[in-house]
């Protein structure tokens, strides 16, 4: 955490997106996470995704839980409301904030100590209620504020920086979503920036819950041999499903992509993921086949990254709900309360 | 079914007749008198209980029925007891007039409970021998299993109906009017021909029995009378989910938890009738299940942050679960509506049984220094005004509120004054800085006291594009929402906090004073469900020449008032229902007054307190040469 500003210069011929900001406008406070570490790069990630998507800083809505990763969105889109709530439930607190106002963009960040420990149920739920926002697992398989303990998703036998060999099971966050139905489900590495931006701007733009799980290793106490988080191990053993291009409509599609190699998928709110095969088999839409995909690369001890599954025509929570179109938050009185008559025609009843 | 055949043993089913024995005296009363049924939980006896409290109630008499319950599905016993009561007490008042005694295994217990020359009535299919009667009490059997089994052939049916034959055999027996029963029947069964023609024959069945073989009327009955006025019957969940619609919640998370779920279950159905947009077919609202109350807390800060009025229900167990979430509300400054059945525990406790045992739990709730807003309601009707007064009161203090009912106002119907909504009231969202003033050029601080009332200004997400945003944390930061672990800004945080805190106690609603007929320098001060027992006993007292100044409070903080009263007597007795005097405590550590002025009068074994109980436990210390033991009653 950081009260520390960013100087407000801005170089003038800064380019500026199509509602008028630069790239800067999205960034938020200094960091103080460790030099190196992957949460940074994930930040720079989401910020570039927020700027080439023209969205206005304001109307997103940025919450987290608590740890490392917990504290980075202070360190993006310092002009919208961020909210660092308790342990593990950000998830609960995120849930509430977007019945209240559907038409913000809600910004879920997480860790792996964060959600695959204290907070597995409450990101089981929010897959399974299909809350509509983008949920970002920094996953370093680590306790960095706490000094290096093993989180739930360090895998078994992997080492810690002390020496000491993980004899638990790793959670799969991944698998998780895709069993519990999130719509959008995807695995990135922090140090691979040019797939990161497109899975962000896709979980962003997702119709439902979308969850990407990214693999970012903590150089403090999870980036040494024997790690199965580090950068050297995750670049040696990074198995791409995908590698996606976002595009939002209306813009040209360029046409460089040969037949049977591009597959593009249509969101419900009218945007394109296109995904390039790198896989001719691998079909992005078929839940079971991502399920099994993922598995099969894990027992060979590899990472698999990318768009691992989405659903298109995705709901939300609010569709289930058939909640007002108009934010909860908005209403008045007028919408609320039923009025003196109706309650004197209670009171009647009750008699 | 077939047509009723003669019984066995019709002779045995006249009042006091069990082998020679002299005839007790009998209680005589008419309307005034407490009836218990003894039932097995499972058996269907529940609607037809209140079939028979709500035809008092239609007669004009006041009553006030209590579901005593086991935490089971099936198979334990159950209770329903109903007083009668044409003077309008609608406390418990101890001790049972008549038991219609439908449960062999607590047969026993409810034959001891009687009054002496109260009355027994019991399923006679299988005699009982004279040896499992009192001598001081009347017994009418009546065999309701043989007359059920002669008449229908499906299990279920001789079960249920046979709920029905007895209510109608005590019409007879009571002097209930019939036609009130099919009346409410016909409310009851709109539209359902059949179940209607069914039931209207089973009460038939009753009373053409009753008529026939037993002896009626008893010397406690029913007459018309016209002391209901506009009385409200209602329970206090569905008053409070109510109340939540009137005022204007939007967000309600929730996970079942006995008693508090029908408080979500009751706003579902309010929000289905009331709030669904004519125009577009969309929800006004939106209610979620959650995975568990730290979830359903959670939705609730979630949704308070961003501006919707937003609440839970639940009891002891998960406030346990909720007070980490209700510290950051508090620290973080997030309006928050918890309404909190209250149950015995501590654990799980009794969970089917009344206490106000959550008090410091909710007072104090979380790690650190905090302090809550707490609501006191009295009854169904306030149940409505608190939970709609907490809305107003989490946006305006920006903090959680807690509306502390309990199982005996949350799940019994009770007589109450009718809902009231003044036209034109609005809704105090407190203070939520607009866009048009942040683009004014208005200074602001998230954490900053601009009023001097401890309350600061907030912005709602999404509001101004350069202006107005800050970030949330349970963590200190300076009055600009910055992070800081400086002790001066967390001293600003706390102090302020307090202050906060003070400013509410001339917000929430104030105590209810009502002054002895004559000058004392005994007080009482209650609160919450006690309340209908205490107006009755202290009526008691004063008849009996014992004089006590009454304060009924409504609320946490206390208002200078409490202090005042307290001051103003010699002895102030605190009537709660806890083991620990859980309210003196805190009348203790916030006013820092005497103990040894506070006088505990304490009633925890889950029954809801009785008149007799407070009115013993004052006289026995103001009169100490009264028996101890009756005390203990």
């Amino acid at each position: 955490m950081t009260y520390i500003a960013k100087p407000p210069l801005r170089h003038p011929t800064l380019e500026k997106n199509r509602v008028g900001y630069t790239r800067r406008d999205y960034e938020g406070k200094i960091s103080t996470l460790c030099a190196g570490c992957g949460h940074d790069s994930i930040s720079a990630a989401i910020i570039q995704a927020c700027w080439e998507l023209d969205i206005e800083p304001h109307r997103v809505a940025k919450l987290s839980g608590i740890g490392c990763s917990s504290k980075t969105p202070d360190y993006f889109l310092g002009a919208s409301h961020g909210f660092n709530t308790v342990h593990g439930r950000m998830p609960s607190v995120l849930t509430g904030a977007n019945l209240a106002n559907r038409d913000l963009l809600y910004l879920g960040v997480s860790g792996d100590g964060d959600s695959a420990s204290i907070g597995l149920g409450q990101f089981a739920h929010a897959m399974r209620r299909g809350v509509r926002m983008a949920y970002i697992v920094e996953n370093n398989g680590v306790y960095g504020l706490t000094k290096g303990q093993f989180s739930a998703t360090a895998d078994q036998g992997s080492k810690s920086k002390k020496g000491v060999i993980n004899s638990d099971s790793p959670v799969d966050l991944v698998g998780i979503a895709l069993q519990l139905g999130a719509t959008y489900v995807a695995r990135g590495f922090s140090g691979n920036k040019q797939q990161l931006v497109p899975l962000v701007k896709g979980a962003i733009q997702h119709g439902g819950a979308a969850f990407i799980d990214v693999i970012s290793p903590c150089v403090a106490f999870n980036n040494h041999p024997g790690s199965t988080k580090s950068y050297d191990y995750v670049r040696e053993h990074n198995e791409s499903v995908s590698r996606i291009d976002f595009i939002a409509p209306g813009e040209e599609i360029t046409a460089d992509y040969g037949p049977g190699e591009v597959v593009d998928v249509r969101q419900h709110d009218g945007t394109f993921l296109r995904l390039r095969r790198l896989h001719a088999d691998y079909d992005a839409t078929n839940r079971e086949q991502a399920m099994a995909h993922v598995q099969q690369h894990q027992s060979r001890g590899e990472v698999v990254t990318g768009l691992l599954y989405v659903d298109p025509l995705a709901t939300d929570l609010h569709m289930a709900l058939n909640t007002s179109a108009r934010p909860l938050n908005a209403l008045g009185l007028a919408q609320l309360c039923p009025g003196r008559p109706a309650l004197d025609k209670l009171n009647a009843s009750l008699r | 079914m077939s047509a009723v055949e003669p019984f066995r043993g019709a002779s045995d089913l006249v009042p006091g007749v069990h082998g020679e024995r002299p005839v007790p005296p009998r209680i005589e009363a008419v309307n005034d008198f407490v009836i218990k049924f003894a039932n097995v939980n499972g058996s269907g006896s529940a609607s037809a209980n209140e079939l028979f409290a709500k035809a008092i109630l239609r007669m004009g008499v006041p009553v006030s029925p209590r579901n005593i319950f086991p935490s089971n599905i099936q198979g334990l016993p159950t209770w329903y007891e109903v007083r009668v009561s044409e003077d309008g007490w609608l406390g418990r008042r101890g001790g049972i007039d008549m038991m219609v005694a439908m449960n062999p295994q607590t047969w026993d217990a409810d034959v001891a409970e009687l009054e002496p020359g109260g009355y027994l009535f019991y399923d006679s299919t299988r005699p009982m021998p004279a040896s499992r009667f009192r001598p001081d009490i009347h017994v009418i059997g009546m065999p309701l299993t043989e007359i059920c089994n002669a008449v229908y052939s499906d299990p279920r049916q001789r079960q249920l109906f046979k709920n029905i034959v007895y209510v109608g055999a005590l019409s007879v027996l009571l002097e209930i009017d019939d036609q009130v029963i099919e009346k409410l029947f016909g409310e009851q069964y709109r539209g359902k021909e059949k179940l209607l023609a069914s039931n209207v024959q089973a009460l038939h069945l009753g009373r053409d029995f009753a008529k026939e073989h037993l002896q009626g009327p008893l010397g406690v009955r029913v007459r018309r009378a016209d002391r209901v006025g506009d009385g409200i019957f209602i329970d206090g969940n569905s008053a409070a989910a109510l109340g939540c619609v009137y005022g204007g919640a939007t967000v309600a998370a929730w996970y079942p938890i006995t008693p508090s779920s029908s408080v979500a279950e009751a706003f579902q159905k309010y929000c289905a009738k009331f709030r669904v947009d004519p125009a577009t077919g969309q929800n006004c609202y939106a209610i979620v299940q959650a995975e568990d109350e730290i979830a359903s807390i959670g939705m609730v800060v979630g949704a308070g942050w961003n501006g919707a009025r937003a609440f839970t229900a639940t009891s002891g167990p998960g406030i346990s679960l909720m007070t980490e979430f209700i510290g950051l509300a508090y620290f973080a400054e997030i309006p928050v509506t918890i309404i909190n059945v209250q149950r015995g525990g501590p654990s799980t406790g009794m969970p089917t049984r009344t206490q106000q045992a959550d008090l410091l739990a909710c007072a104090y709730a979380s790690h650190g220094d905090t302090k809550h807003v707490l609501l006191l309601p009295e009854d169904p009707h306030e149940c409505f005004e608190h939970a709609a007064c907490a809305l107003d009161l989490a946006d305006r203090l920006q903090t959680p509120v807690f509306v502390m009912t309990d199982l005996d106002i949350g799940m019994n119907q009770r007589l109450c004054r009718p809902f009231a909504w003044e036209e034109g009231r609005s809704y105090d969202r407190g203070k939520v800085m607009t866009a048009e003033e942040l683009e004014a050029g208005r200074d602001f601080g998230r954490y900053k006291d601009v009023d001097g009332d401890g309350i600061p200004w907030r912005t709602l997400p999404g509001t101004h594009p350069t202006r107005g945003s800050y970030f949330t944390r349970g963590t200190t930061r300076d009055p600009y929402a910055r992070y800081s672990e400086r002790g001066p800004d967390y001293i600003y945080n706390v102090e302020r906090l307090l202050k906060k805190f003070r400013t509410a106690a001339d917000l929430v609603p104030q105590p209810v004073i009502a002054m002895a007929a004559q000058p004392t320098r005994l007080g009482v001060i209650y609160f919450g469900s006690t309340s209908p027992a205490m107006a009755e006993a202290l009526a008691v007292l004063q008849a009996e020449g014992i004089h006590v100044d009454a304060m009924r409070l409504r609320a946490f903080p206390f208002p200078d008032s409490v202090a005042a009263f307290i001051a103003a007597h010699d002895q102030v007795f605190v009537v709660e229902q806890n083991r620990d005097a859980q309210m003196r405590s805190l009348l203790v550590n916030e006013l820092e007054v005497d103990p040894a002025r506070l006088v505990k009068v304490l009633h925890y074994d889950g029954t809801p307190i009785t008149a007799r109980f407070i009115t013993r436990a004052i006289t026995q210390v103001v009169r100490p040469t009264a028996d101890p033991k009756e005390a203990q009653a």
